[in-house]
């Protein structure tokens, strides 16, 4: 069972301050929507506030048809997994799972079904007689979605579940999840500040920043295609290449582009109208600026830095007028720091944002 | 190879030699002379000569001692339960952080600073014949007044009043630290659970403190079996001895009738019993936590 969510013009103050302003979102049944953004950005708050454990300054939350920000958080059909997992000490895992079915007085045979049930889509079957205290910690954060997945909720709620987990071990639940969202079809909203995470598991990801959302898309619409400056920096690693613009000209194949260290770049963005060359930066991705074979001329750039990755590296490197520019090369590149390097740009990739942040896009989009 | 300094050595005993000095001056010295003096007839002016168990026999055949220990036994059977629940509902009540909680933590509290002379001076106000608060109620009810102090039974009442009374902040604070120390999200993961404020208190609050109730109700043994200066103040363990505690019993023996071997064996007899008691405690509670 899987239901649409429905976020519409939600506010949250504590007294005077405002953590969460005029947020509005609708997630379609069976959707895995990531809820991705820097601490304090407000994401766990939105959660809570769907969950029912924050009440809502201002707004309606439905849940299916039936709006749920009046009803205490039991009744509202969703299941949540904390960070912490939360489970109860000195409950066995097999209690810990049927202890919210035991106090909706469902059958007894009823909640052993779907204890059992859950233990074996989980495989923790084993496990069932242990307390927590027993478990490690991939085998808690299981128990912890175990006692999710029995209540048969409308929706599933993560507050970021895998933070607590070593970096393998995380990844392997990643897969996991994403495995267990395909085979039980549920709707599933995961708060995370990794973009990884983000990244990997999200149909689309909700991107907030300083109490809004600043973008909602596919992964690759907010890697691609960032609304804002904030999403182009926050999203990717190395970050996105900011440099600012001096000048701009008008031509018919786009926008012509000064900017601080390359000088003129052509590039293929039409920008909206009233568009001002003040304050605004032009953005480029490591992977995108291309590198030159040797004895082509191109932008001359020094590495100051190299960080081998494996399959690439990463060259922190400065322009000739001292402006920092951050290259992805081919792994198997025998670059040494203080080589020199000719540097060039696809106008197809570069992306411009005003004052205020907003992103002009390339034409037609 | 290099020390680690983790290593245990002799030397860092140094640091616990103030404390066990101590430890074994004013407590394990004492313990043994006074199991030697309960061995011996003793008194104040002489050695004492040897009578092997005899002080214990003259304890055990003695009415006194036996009504003594009756009321102590009833007076802890009453009094810790009621110190347990009495505190873990306050605590239950006052563990939220609000200016109004904050006072009356402070004001229940505030008894376990006073000596046991004021606390059974105030019991007095309230419970003396004629003038006390308990006649003045009752009058004004038009009831006949009880005489809480001089009446058997009532008497034993008053003196456990007094002492929950009085020894009320110490297991309320236990509780508070142990309530504070449950991680909130236990709570949330519950509230999603659907679980009934009933629910949450008996399988989410109480098994999550269940070592602090353990603690508590072994401290309130050990205590209350002790008890001395509330019935000697109070009622001077009358009328009749019905209010005369094991404690009152010793003293008598052993500093009025100057009998120290009897009363060295009666305070064996208590050590026993207190030890018995906070360890039956303890086992049972471990096995209940264990299941």
């Amino acid at each position: 069972m899987s239901a649409s969510i429905k976020i519409s013009n939600v506010t949250k103050h504590y007294g005077a301050l405002t953590v969460l302003d005029d947020i509005s979102l609708a997630i379609q049944p069976g959707e895995f929507v990531v809820f991705l953004g820097p601490s304090g950005c407000g994401k766990s708050t939105l959660l809570r506030m769907i969950a029912g454990l924050e009440d809502v300054s201002a707004g309606t939350i439905s849940v299916g048809d039936a709006r749920v920000d009046t009803l205490p958080p039991g009744q509202r059909g969703v299941a949540m997994v904390f960070q912490s997992y939360a489970l109860y000490p000195h409950m066995t895992v097999a209690q810990n799972m049927s202890f919210g079915l035991e106090n909706i007085k469902m059958p007894k045979e009823e909640i052993k079904r779907r204890v059992k049930a859950a233990a074996e889509t989980l495989e923790i079957g084993h496990l069932l007689e242990r307390k927590p205290q027993k478990l490690s910690g991939g085998q808690r954060q299981r128990v912890a979605i175990g006692r999710a997945i029995v209540k048969e909720p409308k929706a599933f709620l993560f507050d970021e579940p895998l933070s607590n987990l070593d970096a393998a071990l995380r990844g392997r639940t990643r897969l996991e999840l994403a495995q267990l969202h395909a085979r039980l079809g549920s709707t599933m909203i995961f708060v995370t500040h990794d973009q990884v995470e983000a990244m990997t598991l999200a149909d689309r990801i909700v991107i907030m920043h300083d109490r809004r959302i600043e973008q909602i898309g596919t992964p690759m619409e907010v890697y691609q295609k960032p609304a804002t400056r904030f999403v182009a920096s926050f999203i990717g690693s190395p970050a996105m290449n900011f440099l600012p613009v001096t000048a701009v000209q008008n031509n018919p194949g786009g926008l012509a582009v000064t900017t601080v260290g390359i000088g003129t770049l052509q590039t293929a963005i039409h920008p909206q109208a009233g568009f001002s060359p003040r304050g605004a930066t032009l953005g480029i991705r490591a992977e995108d600026i291309v590198v030159l074979p040797q004895g082509q001329t191109g932008t001359p750039l020094k590495a100051e830095v190299i960080e081998r990755l494996g399959d690439r590296s990463l060259v922190y490197g400065v322009l000739e007028d001292g402006t920092k520019l951050t290259v992805e090369v081919d792994g198997r590149s025998a670059l040494v720091i203080g080589d020199s390097l000719h540097i060039s740009f696809d106008p197809a990739t570069l992306h411009l944002f005003d004052e205020s942040g907003q992103a002009h896009r390339t034409g037609g989009d | 190879m290099a020390k680690t300094y983790r290593r245990s050595q002799w030397s860092h005993g140094l640091f616990i030699l103030p404390y066990l000095s101590a430890f074994a001056l004013l407590l394990v010295f004492p313990l043994f002379w006074g199991i030697w003096l309960s061995l011996h007839k003793v008194d104040l002016f002489g050695p004492g000569r040897f009578v092997g168990l005899a002080n214990y026999v003259r304890v055990f055949a003695d009415p006194v001692f036996l009504q003594a220990l009756r009321n102590t036994i009833v007076f802890v059977i009453v009094s810790v339960p009621s110190l347990v629940a009495l505190g873990l509902f306050l605590a239950l009540a006052l563990n939220r952080t609000t200016r109004a909680t904050s006072f009356f933590r402070g004001l229940f509290f505030s008894s376990s600073v006073l000596s046991v002379t004021i606390v059974t001076l105030i019991w007095r106000f309230v419970f003396i014949p004629g003038d006390g608060l308990m006649s003045v109620i009752f009058k004004h009810l038009g009831a006949e007044p009880i005489h809480f102090l001089s009446t058997s039974g009532w008497s034993l009442f008053s003196i456990g009043v007094a002492t929950v009374w009085w020894c009320l902040g110490l297991p309320m604070m236990l509780f508070l630290a142990a309530l504070q120390q449950i991680p909130a999200d236990l709570y949330e993961a519950a509230a999603l659970d659907n679980a009934s404020p009933w629910r949450v208190l008996t399988r989410i609050t109480l098994p999550s403190i269940a070592r602090t109730i353990m603690l508590v109700t072994i401290i309130q043994i050990v205590m209350q079996f002790q008890l001395f200066g509330q019935a000697q103040l109070m009622t001077n363990g009358g009328p009749n001895g019905t209010s005369r505690p094991l404690v009152m019993y010793i003293y008598e023996v052993g500093f009025v009738r100057w009998d120290i071997g009897k009363g060295a064996a009666a305070s064996q007899i208590l050590f026993l019993i207190i030890l018995c008691a906070a360890m039956a405690q303890y086992v049972v509670s471990t096995r209940k936590t264990e299941n």
